[in-house]
């Protein structure tokens, strides 16, 4: 049996510069795995690279989940074999509302999972309960995607699609900006209840903040495009007492070193 | 380059026999009108891009050739189009390539087509206005002797053919919409119609009008379309276009609107057909205390070519007026909005807003954007704003990161750049067919990218 995601040799460009230079990573079904690095490490990239978008070019290495390549999917594809990605910022859409998005979402992948699309009742009646896993205000789902959401709101949007659309593996980008304690909170439980054997999570993230509310399986350190240390979940508390200092030391001194 | 193209010789020969078929020809006021219209337009000739108001636009392919006017057509009626408005949702003038449909106007035609018009309202052809109510017509038709922005105005004048009339007495509400039905078939060919609408609306009166332009040929002809509106103190008139002419068609229109005190005037129109199309909106706010609104959309894909210039004239204290046009521009297509605002020095108080946005689909479309602003009076509010942007990539992304494919996301994206224009629409019916021809125009650029 494949491991839910593996991740080898990756190298990757943005804007002909290259971020990701040979990271490789395992991750198994029902694990979480926190990726921490200083600014700058390639994390966000990481994220972007999973989800493909465009504009991160793969020039080296291979990505598969469950067994299946990765880089041969279009981005709708990989979420439709079950990729979401949490993204930093979510994006602002005037016109659409929330609720007509993530109908055509959840129906899309249903449909590619040979499932029957919903109706809209239907659609309504899982979107509640979900909303509800979230503390979401229901009048969020009629208003136009995150416009004029709080940044609390906008998270807690994206982690309520990620409770609906039922991904098999969930990379979530710095979640925990911008939260507040309580939002933090909120958050960090709806991610909780949505650990499963059969999904594996990637939060990445600078801080270790988050972790005390969701506890990892396994921490990797990112740095240079690279992980440099893999350890448990007390790996996060070293580093919040001494810092990146000594990765981003190492960085400068390679980077003197190349100059 | 010159300012104008002169007419051609051929116009210059052949206007003397044409003039002949015209209708209202006994009539001496418009015979004179008519001659004066002509011999400055001679004068005048075609505007070039040279001229400020037509500076995006080229009416070459327009002076290359001679358009006949049709005034020879037949106006047999094929089957009406499946997407034509119900006939019991309004009352309809029906013109076939640019001649009155007998037989099948409204209130005198078939029994199941009828809907009687209350008192107080007139609709019919201009042939038939001009030989039972030429009296009516003399103070109006055409009798603006110098007009400012003149365009093709003066040849309309000068050839002016058919077109229709509606006349509301005071205090009259028309509680169905008014639809001009301008259908053109195979026949229409290469030939040109110089249409003439008239809408007077006394005071306190109410109505709906759907001015509808629907071509189901391939033909080049050209519509050269005048509509004269004259709103009295408190009417309220709301005006909706539908511009779905042939592909290779040549659409000109301008419309002047002059606005009586506290009038409320709705212009609305939606440009999707024609090769070249120009959308002029003269509105003149001649009271205190008038809400005009303009609102429009292009979509233009393939070689289309649609400007839309607009002057709005504050002429009186307390006015508000706002303008929203969009356009989205796919292929190699190019779209224009002039939009001048002058707010002249007694014009206290007036609130005047204009918003335009363009969403270009593919490398080669373009749009142009010109407001222009000339503000005389200090206690006023005004705002514009321009932009021209292509789909957000950001969004695209989200929308495929969620698993909605590239084609329907694109589809929804635009969508929501076109919400809500439709909806200043607020009779159903009218609403339906725009809705639907907006529906169609997307369901063409995205033929599998269908509603999720």
């Amino acid at each position: 049996m494949p491991s839910l995601l593996e991740i080898k040799d990756l190298h990757a460009t943005v804007g002909g510069q290259e971020i990701l230079r040979g990271l490789t990573l395992t991750v198994e079904a029902g694990e979480v795995h926190a990726v921490m690095g200083p600014n700058g490490s390639g994390k966000s990239t990481l994220a972007h690279v999973l989800a493909g978008r465009p504009g991160y070019a793969v020039t080296k290495g291979e990505i598969r989940l469950q067994g299946k390549d990765l880089l041969e999917m279009s981005t709708e594809a990989r979420a439709c074999e079950g990729v979401f990605l949490g993204l930093q910022y979510p994006v602002e859409i005037p016109g659409v509302s929330n609720m007509y998005f993530l109908k055509a979402a959840l129906n899309a992948i249903r449909s590619h999972r040979g499932e029957t699309e919903l109706d809209a009742i239907e659609f309504l009646k899982i979107a509640r309960e979900k909303a509800k896993l979230l503390e979401m205000n229901e009048n969020l789902l009629q208003r136009a995607v995150n416009v004029g959401f709080s940044g609390g709101e906008k998270k807690r949007n994206e982690i309520f699609q990620m409770a609906l659309l039922n991904p098999t593996l969930a990379v979530l980008d710095e979640t925990d900006s911008g939260l507040d304690i309580d939002a933090l909170r909120i958050v960090s439980d709806g991610i909780n209840a949505l650990r499963s054997e059969t999904r594996a999570i990637l939060l990445i993230t600078h801080y270790q903040r988050l972790l005390e509310y969701i506890v990892p399986d396994k921490v990797h350190v990112l740095s240079e495009g690279r992980i440099v240390k893999t350890g448990g979940k007390e790996l996060a508390l070293e580093l919040e007492k001494s810092g990146y200092a000594d990765f981003e030391k190492k960085d400068a001194a390679a980077m003197t070193a190349s100059a | 380059m010159n300012e104008t193209i002169p007419l051609g010789r051929e116009y210059m020969e052949r206007y003397p026999e044409w003039r002949e078929a015209l209708p209202g020809n006994d009539l001496p006021w418009l015979a004179q009108r008519r001659a004066d219209a002509f011999r400055r337009f001679a004068e005048r000739g075609f505007p070039t891009r040279k001229v400020e108001a037509w500076k995006y636009t080229n009416l070459n392919p327009l002076t290359k050739k001679l358009f006949a006017p049709g005034a020879g057509l037949a106006a047999t009626p094929g089957a009406l189009p499946a997407d034509a408005l119900d006939e019991k949702s309004v009352h309809r003038l029906l013109f076939i390539n640019g001649r009155a449909a007998p037989g099948l106007i409204n209130g005198r035609a078939a029994p199941e087509a009828t809907h009687a018009l209350p008192d107080g309202v007139r609709l019919m052809p201009l042939s038939e206005a001009l030989e039972t109510v030429p009296d009516l017509l003399a103070p109006l038709l055409a009798a603006d002797a110098e007009p400012e922005e003149a365009g093709l105005l003066e040849m309309n004048t000068a050839l002016m053919t058919e077109g229709a009339v509606l006349l509301l007495e005071p205090g009259v509400r028309l509680e169905k919409p008014v639809h001009f039905f301008f259908l053109t078939t195979e026949d229409a060919g290469e030939a040109a119609m110089h249409l003439r609408n008239l809408l007077v609306a006394g005071k306190g009166s109410e109505a709906t009008v759907f001015e509808h332009y629907l071509g189901t040929g391939q033909t080049g002809h050209w519509t050269n379309v005048v509509t004269e509106i004259v709103l009295a103190d408190d009417a309220h008139l709301h005006h909706y276009k539908l511009q779905n002419e042939s592909k290779a068609a040549y659409h000109i229109a301008a419309t002047t609107a002059k606005i009586g005190e506290r009038a409320v005037y709705d212009n609305f129109a939606m440009s999707l057909g024609a090769t070249l199309a120009r959308n002029d909106i003269q509105a003149r706010l001649d009271g205190r205390g008038i809400d005009c609104r303009l609102n429009g959309l292009h979509l233009a894909r393939g070689h289309q070519h649609m400007d839309t210039t607009t002057v709005l004239d504050h002429q009186k204290p307390e006015c508000r007026s706002s303008e929203t046009y969009k356009s989205v521009v796919d292929d190699r297509a190019e779209t224009v909005f002039q939009g001048k605002v002058l707010v002249r020095p007694d014009s206290q108080k007036t609130s005047a807003h204009q918003l335009n946005r363009n969403l270009l689909l593919s490398d080669e479309a373009s749009a142009n954007a010109k407001p222009e602003l000339r503000i005389y009076a200090d206690d006023v509010q005004c705002s514009h704003g321009a932009t021209i942007s292509e789909l957000d990539e950001q969004a695209l992304f989200y929308f495929r990161s969620r698993g909605i494919a590239e084609d329907v996301a694109r589809r929804l994206l635009t969508e929501a750049f076109l919400a809500e224009m439709v909806e200043e629409v607020k009779d159903p019916a009218v609403h339906a067919v725009l809705h639907q021809a907006m529906t169609d125009w997307l369901g063409q650029a995205w033929p599998k990218g269908g509603r999720p």
